[in-house]
């Protein structure tokens, strides 16, 4: 594999091939765990960390999987890394991960893990199937950590735990908008994400499929 | 060809089983220490603070062993409302240091399942509970006890700490709750937290009189302000404090303790 297109493969998926914003895969987490970015951080850590071992691992040994078993190989792999990334959290970052709680579980079933595997490590080498995973984990880590800053910051007003604006319960000046903490803000922020990486790249806007056809006039009376 | 693909696919299967369960089995009984140590560590921590004995900033885990050390373990007989004695413990085969709330709530031995009227949520109701007691000058000064029940996503396990009147409360903690994070989990913060220190739960005729409601108000000394988003945990808290305090739970121990007759 030639050095500019691991490079590719590593960074394409961060703002050009970016799995939440161009594929929208991913999304549930990205509402569950973003209200407070250290949850997010160490979400993000996780699920790169199995796209990327998941990927490795069924790319290795993606010439010995019958095809008619291939799904099944691939969530027997994922679901068994989950298993391990929760275990290993639960002994060293207790509180963390009880705050996590179900979604490192929930890693299972989040397409991007799923879908990378069936799209890329299927048919590439190991090598450039785990970059690939890096890659992609980091494209959704950046969706993440914005939508999780904006959370966190206008919905408690602080940022990593630190208060940074002073919230008028303890005497400051800032109110915080509860809205920012319930799962549909997070909706209109990756919208926002979205809008914000198309007027950027604008190659990724898509073409309409139909015009919208005018209203229909009033005409005299029948 | 059939009969060899199908081969081929069950061996694959099979191989690959093993793998991934060796593997899972291997990390999940290695790492099984350390996360027995964290989930004591935890709920240790859990009671210390509820009690107001643990300050964040001002002490460390380090700590937590040595001030956990004031507290006796006691353990409640729910049926008699009072302290089982040396003969009831060999009864019912039980050992102070080893009994286990969690795994008590679910044995047939040590607990029935509650028919009917079921509050709380809890479906089974233990015969035992172990407390644990801060006496000073053989003066009881906080009892601890362990409190559960159905929040939105599942079961709440908590400590609900009374002062020595057995009426104040102290504090309110919760070790380990499904609650949705960024909403019902604020039961677990320092901030919602904070409303519990000094609430009375009685009143002059030893009835339940805290609640938790929306818009509790501050200056009242049996309402506690819920969680705004989250209105079924609220509602748990509110069940499961009402269900521990009153006559089923732990209502006529802390009336026999506090009279000395438990």
């Amino acid at each position: 594999m030639a050095e500019a297109s691991s490079k590719k493969v590593l960074l394409e998926p961060i703002f050009d091939h970016n799995p939440i914003a161009l594929q929208i895969l991913g999304i549930c987490s990205a509402l569950a765990v973003t209200t407070s970015l250290d949850t997010a951080l160490v979400m993000c850590v996780a699920l790169t960390v199995v796209t990327a071992f998941s990927n490795f691992f069924i790319s290795l040994i993606r010439n010995f999987i019958p095809g008619n078993i291939r799904i099944i190989v691939q969530m027997t792999i994922i679901a068994s890394l989950v298993i391990v990334v929760d275990q290993i959290l639960q002994a060293v970052a207790y509180e963390i991960s009880k705050s996590l709680s179900v979604f490192v579980g929930l890693i299972i079933t989040n397409c991007i893990v799923m879908g990378r595997a069936e799209a890329f490590a299927m048919s590439n080498p190991p090598v450039p199937s785990f970059l690939d995973g890096i890659g992609n984990g980091l494209g959704y880590s950046v969706v993440l950590v914005f939508v999780a800053i904006v959370r966190e910051l206008l919905g408690s007003g602080s940022l990593l735990g630190f208060q940074l604006l002073q919230t008028t319960t303890e005497g400051g000046w800032y109110m915080p908008n509860g809205l920012f903490l319930l799962p549909p803000s997070a909706f209109f922020i990756i919208g926002g994400f979205i809008w914000l990486l198309r007027s950027w790249k604008t190659e990724q806007q898509e073409v309409s499929e139909y015009e919208m056809a005018p209203q229909s006039k009033a005409m005299e009376a029948h | 060809m059939f009969n060899k693909n199908a081969l081929n696919t069950l061996v694959v299967a099979l191989v690959l089983c093993l793998v991934c369960s060796v593997l899972v089995s291997t990390v999940a009984v290695g790492l099984k220490p350390m996360q027995e140590k964290n989930k004591l560590l935890d709920r240790n921590k859990n009671i210390l603070s509820a009690a107001g004995i643990y300050q964040p900033g001002e002490h460390t885990d380090k700590d937590v062993a040595g001030l956990f050390e004031q507290f006796s373990t006691r353990i409640v007989n729910l049926e008699t409302d009072k302290f089982v004695t040396e003969q009831e413990l060999a009864a019912a085969n039980i050992k102070v240091s080893s009994f286990d709330q969690r795994s008590a709530s679910k044995s047939p031995l040590l607990s029935e399942s509650i028919k009917g009227n079921d509050p709380a949520g809890i479906q089974r109701l233990v015969k035992y509970a172990k407390v644990y007691v801060l006496e000073k000058d053989n003066q009881v000064e906080l009892v601890v006890l362990p409190v559960r029940g159905a929040g939105l996503w599942g079961m709440m396990y908590g400590f609900l700490v009374l002062e020595g009147d057995m009426n104040t409360i102290r504090g309110l903690s919760f070790y380990e709750h499904k609650e949705t994070p960024g909403l019902g989990a604020k039961v677990d913060t320092e901030q919602w937290k904070s409303q519990w220190p000094g609430r009375k739960a009685y009143d002059q005729d030893g009835d339940v009189t805290i609640e938790v409601v929306k818009g509790g108000k501050a200056d009242d000394a049996n309402e506690i302000d819920g969680l705004s988003g989250a209105t079924l945990t609220t509602r748990g808290v509110d069940n499961l404090i009402r269900f521990w305090l009153g006559e089923r739970g732990f209502g006529e121990f802390l009336k026999n303790l506090k009279a000395g007759r438990a």
